[in-house]
């Protein structure tokens, strides 16, 4: 099998009440809670997709930060729908829903367990959210990891080039932890045709974008 | 590219805690769903597939102390044990990878302790895989696949792609999750628990029966015994999302038609059985219905296990391939418990009677919320 030559096209952070789109900050925001910096990011945005606001944070944080990617991609033509992957990750998987779900349950007097609530406990809801509004039909996986691993994640969607399975993907990180958040997507294609890529495909080149302002992740 | 030839398993579930132990009680017809009320899972009775727990305990206990292990840990470990116990693969080895499937692990232990961010407690997977590694010295740090209910089906697909790219010479599939409060409220609020043993692809199947359960399965890339007819293989799989709700199936069986089609390109074998997800909600089986007439399966042999012991949820694509597996080397087809009267609008071939058929390949798919599919081909 002929081995393609893959880049990094486009990649985006959010964290730290602030995005960046290829290394440029296009978005930020005073100090505020999590849920509020994300609806503001959302109006900045100016994306006019109501169903934003029935999304769990997590949702919201990884929908945001694949709007700030495919945009510049859409759409996603439907002959490209079947070999366009989503691979994800992130370390808490839906704790916040978890969290909601469990306040829900607490007291058998007061059981108002909720679908909408419930549905969003599962980590993988976050890739059906950014399918549906991609139109993204192709390999979908979500892992779970103490930290964003750029080796293991690379070594998988190489897996899935070299096989011949998708031919471009949305990969990263998308972790929402109460107060703490932090989206880094990646969009990785062919390096033919598009030269103007940001960086080849690699472990330590994800890493390096990774790390772009992470030591705000902290504070 | 290498072959993936499928080596020791095992099954834990409310039948048994070895594959050959489900498979007997399974043969004679035997259900694990039973009615239970027990207040601390459910503030009304409920109808479930739970492993007894002193037993669980009783066998734990010859591996480790249970204190130092949840009850979800003492599954996953009990069936990598089981499995290993029938395996000379070396599980220490740096050419050795575990997979853990699961949709919501310790889920239970939120209840006690609503956690901190931040704080190192096991309801986090990738904490319970650490101390999963730790507990067998695995060399590489466990891949977590969380990918709702084709959880485990997905992490047998992509184990399988480790071995064929020569990533890894050997993969330990384990799946599993529990029934808890957590799971069992969510489901209850969908309304898409069926009140009593659950009728999977009948026609007046109510919803599921949640169970729980663990299973392992050994990927190699080498052949594991000499006997030609007991060799069987894992071919490509994939998955496919329906890119259309995150909590109904498609009506057209979007993504899973695309799964099984691909899978059917792939794969230059013709199928002689469906293992289908088949959880006897009504929407999910008219979906499977739909794509598998799609697909031009409608009369291929089908069947559903989650009569005998439940929707097992991240552990399902497991032990659900070990029946595949089972029957692929037994030639026999299990029945579909709990479906006396088939009834799906697109009309599919369920099997009604457990049998000896010759079969040499088995389409195994799933599908789950957030709208993933998977599909996968084990073969002679």
């Amino acid at each position: 099998m002929r081995k393609e030559e893959y880049i990094i096209s486009d990649f985006c952070i959010i964290r730290n009440n602030r995005a960046i789109v290829n290394g440029e900050l296009i978005f930020s925001a005073p100090r505020h809670n999590t849920a509020a910096f994300l609806t503001a990011l959302y109006r900045h945005l100016d994306v006019g997709y109501a169903k934003f606001f029935k999304m769990d944070s997590l949702c919201k944080l990884g929908f945001l930060a694949s709007e700030l990617i495919l945009r510049k991609h859409d759409p996603i033509l439907p002959d490209q729908a079947d070999d366009t992957g989503l691979i994800l990750a992130n370390a808490a998987s839906s704790i916040d829903s978890d969290r909601n779900h469990q306040r829900s349950i607490a007291d058998h007097d007061a059981y108002f367990p909720s679908p909408s609530v419930f549905v969003y406990t599962l980590a993988n809801i976050v890739a059906g959210e950014i399918s549906i509004r991609h139109k993204l039909h192709g390999e979908n996986a979500f892992f779970i990891d103490r930290q964003f691993d750029p080796v293991r994640m690379h070594a998988y969607a190489t897996q899935l080039f070299d096989e011949d399975i998708i031919k471009r993907c949305l990969m990263g990180w998308v972790e929402l932890d109460g107060d703490r958040y932090e989206a880094v997507l990646y969009f990785i294609q062919k390096s033919a045709g598009h030269k103007d890529g940001i960086a080849i495909f690699e472990p330590g080149k994800l890493n390096d974008i990774y790390l772009q302002g992470s030591d705000l992740w902290n504070n | 590219m290498k072959e993936v030839f499928i080596g020791a398993a095992n099954i834990i579930t409310s039948l048994g805690f070895t594959t050959a132990e489900n498979m007997e009680r399974m043969k004679a017809g035997e259900t694990g769903i039973r009615h239970w009320n027990d207040k601390s899972l459910s503030p009304v009775p409920f109808w479930a597939s739970r492993i007894d727990d002193s037993l669980l305990q009783k066998i734990f206990s010859i591996y480790a102390d249970p204190r130092d292990f949840t009850r979800f840990e003492q599954m996953v470990i009990c069936s990598v044990m089981g499995a290993l116990k029938n395996s000379s693969v070396p599980s220490g080895d740096k050419r050795t990878l575990f997979i853990l499937s699961t949709t919501k692990g310790n889920i239970d232990l939120l209840k006690n302790d609503m956690v901190r961010p931040g704080e190192g407690n096991r309801i986090y997977l990738w904490k319970s895989a650490e101390a999963l590694q730790n507990f067998f010295s695995f060399i590489n740090r466990p891949l977590i696949i969380s990918n709702a209910c084709i959880s485990g089906l997905m992490a047998i697909i992509a184990g399988s792609r480790y071995i064929r790219t020569g990533a890894f010479d050997h993969v330990i599939v384990t799946g599993a999750d529990i029934v808890s409060e957590f799971v069992l409220s969510g489901f209850n609020s969908f309304l898409s628990l069926c009140d009593g043993p659950c009728r999977p692809f009948d026609k007046n199947r109510q919803g599921l029966s949640l169970g729980e359960g663990a299973g392992t399965i050994i990927l190699s890339s080498s052949k594991p015994g000499k006997e030609e007819s007991r060799q069987i293989r894992a071919g490509f799989g994939f998955t496919s999302n329906d890119a259309n709700h995150i909590s109904g199936p498609s009506r057209t069986g979007e993504g899973l038609y695309r799964a099984i089609r691909k899978t059917l390109e792939h794969n230059p074998v013709q199928v002689d059985y469906i293992s289908a997800h088949g959880t006897a909600t009504p929407y999910n089986d008219e979906m499977e219905s739909i794509a598998l007439t799609r697909a031009g399966l409608q009369s291929i042999p089908v069947n559903s296990f989650k009569g005998y012991w439940g929707h097992t949820l991240g552990a399902a694509g497991v032990i659900e391939s070990i029946a595949g597996v089972y029957s692929l080397q037994e030639n026999i087809l299990f029945n579909t418990l709990g479906c006396n009267d088939p009834g799906t609008e697109n009309p599919i071939s369920v099997i009604g009677n457990t049998h000896k058929a010759e079969v040499k390949s088995c389409l195994k798919i799933a599908s789950g919320f957030g709208g993933c599919n998977a599909a996968l081909i084990l073969h002679k």
